[in-house]
């Protein structure tokens, strides 16, 4: 696989990055129509680095994260995970869904089961069931074990996909708006335990988001997604605030307000920027995969 | 879970939803609601079925037959009891005639002389006709299932196969049972040709004809089933990288499982059709062979006798229907929760 130039042209130091986005640029739709959601995008992360990346919607994030998790191929540029290509998912970068994607018919436990089963093995299945049960208890969900997702709300639901995301111990782990579908409550006892869990495991974390006050609380470093067509990443904002972060402390501390305010305005910015090119294209962006809020299909009769 | 909620989603399950209010009504939940609504779940469907019955009596007995008045409820419910009085009649008669063979068989060994074992040669009652229809049945359905289910999944999974087996899905699933009779029949008696076979021909040949026409719905709805597995779920699979069989076997069945057992819940009622169509045409024991002799029997009962067949065919059917909904019920999920 080819790297493709740096748009500086300078060569890199040799160490290779933990992970990195090299001009990717992804397209969909038919050759001669397809629409660019992608274009150019570089990052670099470090290890044990939670970085937020935040954007509109309709910018082009969940393709993001579908490229990061290798489950779409870029069109052009590479990513690469401790200088090795991405070619395809694996269990070395977790997701954790935008829509949780538990499996209904499967408990709490075996929805996790599922996933540490197939990564690990050479465990026993003592060991297995314990791992999965420390993860589950991570998430504070132990009193769930056997209930199925349909017993449990958005708030559990989504710490399930957490507790799976972590125990398959990937080397990134990739969260999609995981607090997007939360209310305003859950969402804010919810960032507080990712960060509890961040501290404890130092998990390299990408974290996809519209809040900038979520990047900003969970962050170490903020990657503003420019608004697409076309969308790129922007300048690295370093969050620069002691942990663990203390939501209403934070919100006095100017550091906090400085940063949430200068990211705010370039997206602003960016935004009013790229309108003429949105109003011009004539219709809106699709994310990548529109949410199905059709009803169940009803079954096939013949 | 209470123990009020556990018993009122059993009833949920089990399709027995009538005895929710029944379960409320016992706990002291809402007593006049209750009422009002076990009244609609259970009051209005028999007040119904009495209305059925009256007019039937009174239309009955206007119309006159060639073979006697048309018989009023009355008439079929005693008709009814006459059946299966008759069936253990010959069973207490089969009892005795075996008794009777014991005897003789000691006295054959204290003289001496050869004995030879002999079954009773009485004719099959109405229940074991009934008897003979369920077991038929079940048979053609298994065979059915067995065919559908993979061919299904393999239609799900896969555009091209399922492009395949389009053209013959489209030809064979609007054929009648009566049209695939005679060929089976004709391809059982030259390929089942075992020396002492364990199943008459004229089970394998019902059986066979049921699977062929019931065997359509099962195979859409797996196929239906299995290409509309969400596609969070397979990129889950993907992210852990199951293999492709781990991926079928763990993700898509299970998320299929509804849609096949609505396909099967369908294909089981088809066959219960179908088989009494076939039995009547091929002259295969059960009830289809028994409606079709009291047909040429001609006698005075012949009517009640058939309309006793024709409450049993739809009780029976309707029974299986329900086994199915709660199977079916038992197997769903929530598929919103995902």
């Amino acid at each position: 696989m080819s790297v493709l130039p740096e748009l500086g042209g300078s060569p890199r130091p040799t160490p290779p990055a933990f992970f990195e986005m090299n001009g990717v640029g992804k397209s969909f739709g038919p050759t001669e129509s397809a629409t660019e959601v992608l274009r150019g995008v570089n990052l670099e992360i470090r290890e044990g680095e939670f970085v937020a990346i935040v954007g509109f919607s309709g910018s082009g994030k969940s393709t993001l994260v579908a490229l990061m998790a290798g489950l779409l191929d870029p069109d052009q540029g590479s990513l690469r995970i401790l200088g090795e290509p991405v070619t395809g998912p694996g269990p070395d970068r977790g997701v954790v869904f935008q829509n949780y994607s538990l499996l209904p018919w499967l408990t709490v436990r075996e929805n996790v089961l599922l996933a540490v089963d197939q990564v690990f093995p050479k465990k026993s299945a003592v060991e297995r069931a314990d791992h999965a049960e420390h993860y589950i208890e991570m998430v504070n969900l132990t009193a769930a074990l056997e209930k199925r997702p349909d017993e449990l709300s958005g708030g559990m639901r989504q710490r399930v996909a957490v507790a799976r995301g972590l125990a398959i111990e990937p080397r990134i782990l990739l969260m999609d708006e995981p607090l997007g579908a939360l209310d305003a409550l859950t969402r804010g006892t919810l960032q507080v335990e990712i960060e509890r869990i961040w501290a404890r495991d130092k998990k390299t974390v990408v974290l996809v988001t519209n809040s900038v006050d979520e990047a900003v609380l969970l962050a170490d470093r903020i990657v503003p997604l420019k608004p697409g067509p076309r969308a790129s990443l922007g300048p690295s904002f370093p969050v620069d605030l002691p942990r663990p972060r203390d939501r209403k402390a934070l919100n006095g501390s100017v550091t906090f307000q400085r940063t949430r305010n200068e990211v705010t305005q370039y997206l602003i910015e960016m935004q009013s920027r790229s309108t003429p090119a949105m109003s011009a294209l004539g219709r809106s962006l699709p994310d990548l995969e529109p949410a199905d809020l059709r009803p169940p299909r009803a079954s096939f009769r013949s | 879970m209470s123990r009020k909620a556990r018993v009122i989603h059993g009833c949920e399950v089990a399709g027995l939803d009538v005895f929710v209010p029944v379960v409320r009504l016992l706990s002291g939940e809402e007593p006049s609601r209750q009422i009002a609504e076990f009244g609609r779940s259970v009051g209005i469907p028999l007040l119904a079925l009495g209305v059925f019955l009256l007019v039937w009596a009174g239309v009955a007995s206007q119309i006159e037959t060639s073979i006697g008045r048309v018989p009023g409820p009355a008439a079929v419910w005693e008709q009814g009891k006459a059946l299966v009085g008759d069936h253990y009649a010959e069973r207490t008669k089969e009892a005795q005639f075996y008794e009777r063979m014991e005897g003789l068989k000691e006295k054959y060994a204290e003289e001496g002389r050869p004995w030879k074992d002999r079954r009773y040669s009485g004719k099959p009652t109405f229940l074991d006709q009934v008897g003979t229809s369920l077991a038929t049945v079940f048979a053609g359905f298994v065979i059915a299932s067995v065919v559908a289910v993979p061919i299904g999944i393999l239609c799900g999974l896969s555009p091209t196969f399922y492009a395949a087996m389009n053209p013959l899905i489209q030809i064979f699933k609007p054929v009648s049972p009566l049209a695939w009779l005679p060929i089976v029949m004709i391809m059982v008696s030259a390929l089942y040709t075992a020396e002492n076979p364990f199943f008459e021909k004229s089970f394998i040949s019902s059986a066979v004809t049921v699977a062929l026409c019931s065997l359509w719905p099962t195979l859409i709805n797996t196929a239906v089933g299995v290409a509309s597995v969400e596609k969070d779920h397979l990129n889950v699979a993907r992210v852990l990288q199951l293999s492709r069989f781990s991926t079928v076997r763990k993700i898509v069945i299970p998320s299929a499982l509804p849609f096949i057992f609505t396909g099967l819940r369908l294909s089981l009622g088809v066959g219960w059709m179908v088989l009494i169509a076939a039995e009547m045409l091929a002259q295969n024991p059960g009830l289809g062979k028994f409606v079709w002799d009291m047909f040429q029997n001609g006698s005075s009962q012949t009517l009640a006798q058939i309309m006793v067949a024709v409450f049993t065919i739809g009780i029976i059917g309707s029974l299986l229907d329900r086994m199915m909904i709660t199977l079916q019920n038992a197997v769903s999920y929530d598929v919103r929760s995902s």
